[in-house]
């Protein structure tokens, strides 16, 4: 069919030529398509406010948009939460990284450092949660899957080791090369962190851990005003949002003041050892020169920075 | 430097004398700016050294604590003193007057005190450890006379490999600051772990069993 230039039709067609009700079908379409899926959008903004989603990217925050947002999410555990929260952005220091040794041969299995973990960072009560998950092995074996974590009897039992673990923030680490939109990344003390405000939840890191280290918030954390930890950072144990995931950090909050991390304060034993891997006279350098350590899954090449070994 | 503003009447000679006039006049500019910039560095290198020094003394590195005992323990008499406390005494207070009994290696053979102690420590003597001259005081292996409060040095004498790895710091816990620069370290010592008279550190029901995410079923009404 041929339109003359003043829009009659040779072919005696109508007053809509079929050109245009193409048109008109196709743009409808459109139309309908693109409102079906900015639908979730209208759901969705209600929980987020504009300034959490116009928020950059951790390492894109200059030091006055990164107040402005502590101050916000002061002000939400305020609102949500009834807790009065101090919450830094505390950076790595020059000279140090971190890495964390860990004594088979005297830990008993009592999980105090699984209980100080979720105490000192804010997880979810109901869940009880924690980045700690402390395995009961068959001596001679050792084999993580047939690890057990529910043991519930007098510990230590004499034919049984017990072996915590956690992130063991790898120098090659699978679950920084998976996420899709860098919202995880090591930083320069080797501590591995999770931007929780950039995170799409996607669990993709969770999958590629080989440590199961990384945890997923299902829900938004409970927790009682009276119980939450007041010291919080950007990047560890500040309250996270339902939906994200989120790991050890070491405690950086703690651990990059100088401070030894919870789990390791709660181990009556002694068993955990922590420190700076360049500084020649630290405790865990000793660890490292005088005791026969080894890594989770060496096979893998992720160069874990959490040690275990044996006494005897 | 913008050529394209020179008229176009100025000679194309003209302009090139001008542009290495320029260029040269920009360039010992420059070298003398770089030369004062030098100069200014070196003469305020012992300054800023200096102001650096006052800014960031040199750490200074904060103690390590470790627990002692208070004092040689006393033992209670099961009395009670006038204003109704209940009296304690020093161990020579009795050991000043009786003889002791070296072959001695458990509480269960006595008739008279220590009966209900529970030892479990290989096959030492009561007197191994505790010095018979003095019972207010420990008796090091080589018969020297040592304090509670220095009972570490004690233990250390047989658990050879316990003693190098707490020095080192694995061993025992601890509380306070890995970095010695910014904050104290507190330790506890052998007997605030181990009991000295049956050391194996005890069995204990652990704590904080696992849900794997999963809330409460007691607090939580699933549908």
């Amino acid at each position: 069919m041929r339109c003359n230039s003043t829009g009659n039709c040779d072919g005696g067609c109508g007053s809509v030529s079929r050109r245009t009700a193409l048109k008109a079908v196709g743009v409808t379409l459109g139309a309908a398509a693109f409102a079906k899926a900015m639908a979730p959008m209208t759901e969705w903004a209600p929980t987020v406010s504009l300034d959490e989603f116009l928020q950059k990217h951790y390492k894109e925050l200059s030091p006055e948009e990164m107040q402005a947002v502590i101050q916000r999410l002061e002000k939400e555990t305020r609102d949500q939460y009834g807790a009065d929260v101090s919450i830094g952005d505390v950076k790595a220091q020059e000279g140090v990284q971190f890495a964390y040794a860990l004594n088979l041969s005297i830990c008993v299995g009592c999980r105090k450092c699984a209980e100080a973990c979720h105490k000192e960072n804010n997880h979810d009560r109901a869940s009880q949660n924690s980045y700690i998950r402390v395995l009961e092995m068959q001596k001679g074996s050792i084999d993580l899957e047939k690890g057990n974590a529910h043991y519930d009897h007098p510990v230590p039992q004499r034919d049984k080791y017990y072996m915590p673990v956690q992130c063991q923030q790898c120098e090659k680490p699978p679950c920084v090369d998976v996420c899709p939109v860098e919202a995880t990344w090591k930083e320069k003390d080797s501590i591995v962190v999770v931007d929780y405000n950039w995170c799409i939840g996607c669990r993709y890191c969770e999958a590629a851990c080989p440590y199961h280290a990384r945890r997923f918030n299902w829900t938004k954390p409970e927790i009682s005003k009276e119980e939450i930890n007041p010291v919080q950072s950007y990047l560890s144990n500040r309250i996270r949002p339902q939906g994200v995931m989120e790991k050890c950090t070491f405690c950086l909050h703690r651990t990059r003041q100088g401070r030894l991390p919870a789990c390791l304060e709660a181990c009556p034993t002694g068993a955990r050892v922590f420190g700076n891997l360049l500084d020649p006279k630290s405790e865990i350098r000793w660890v490292l020169e005088n005791k026969r350590v080894f890594v989770l899954k060496e096979e893998l090449g992720t160069r874990p920075r959490f040690y275990y070994f044996f006494d005897k | 430097m913008n050529i394209g503003s020179f008229s176009r009447k100025e000679s194309l000679s003209t302009a090139r004398s001008t542009f290495v006039k320029i260029a040269l006049g920009s360039a010992f500019a420059l070298a003398v700016g770089a030369g004062a910039a030098i100069v200014a560095s070196r003469g305020g290198g012992p300054d800023s050294k200096n102001a650096a020094l006052v800014q960031k003394p040199p750490p200074t590195n904060w103690t390590v604590h470790v627990r002692k005992p208070e004092s040689a323990p006393k033992v209670l008499t099961g009395g009670t003193d006038f204003a109704g406390h209940p009296v304690a005494v020093n161990c020579s207070t009795c050991h000043a007057t009786t003889t002791p009994n070296t072959n001695l290696r458990s509480g269960a053979e006595l008739t008279t005190f220590h009966q209900g102690l529970s030892y479990k420590h290989g096959d030492l003597s009561c007197v191994s450890c505790h010095n018979s001259g003095n019972y207010d005081t420990l008796r090091l292996a080589d018969g020297t006379a040592l304090e509670f409060t220095e009972v570490m040095q004690l233990c250390g004498q047989c658990h050879g490999p316990q003693a190098r790895d707490y020095r080192n710091g694995a061993h025992g816990g601890m509380t306070g600051h890995w970095d010695l620069t910014r904050g104290p370290r507190h330790r506890n010592n052998c007997v605030d772990c181990h009991d000295p008279h049956a050391p194996q550190y005890p069995k204990v029901m652990p704590v904080f069993k696992p849900r794997d995410g999963k809330p409460n079923p007691s607090t939580h009404k699933t549908p």
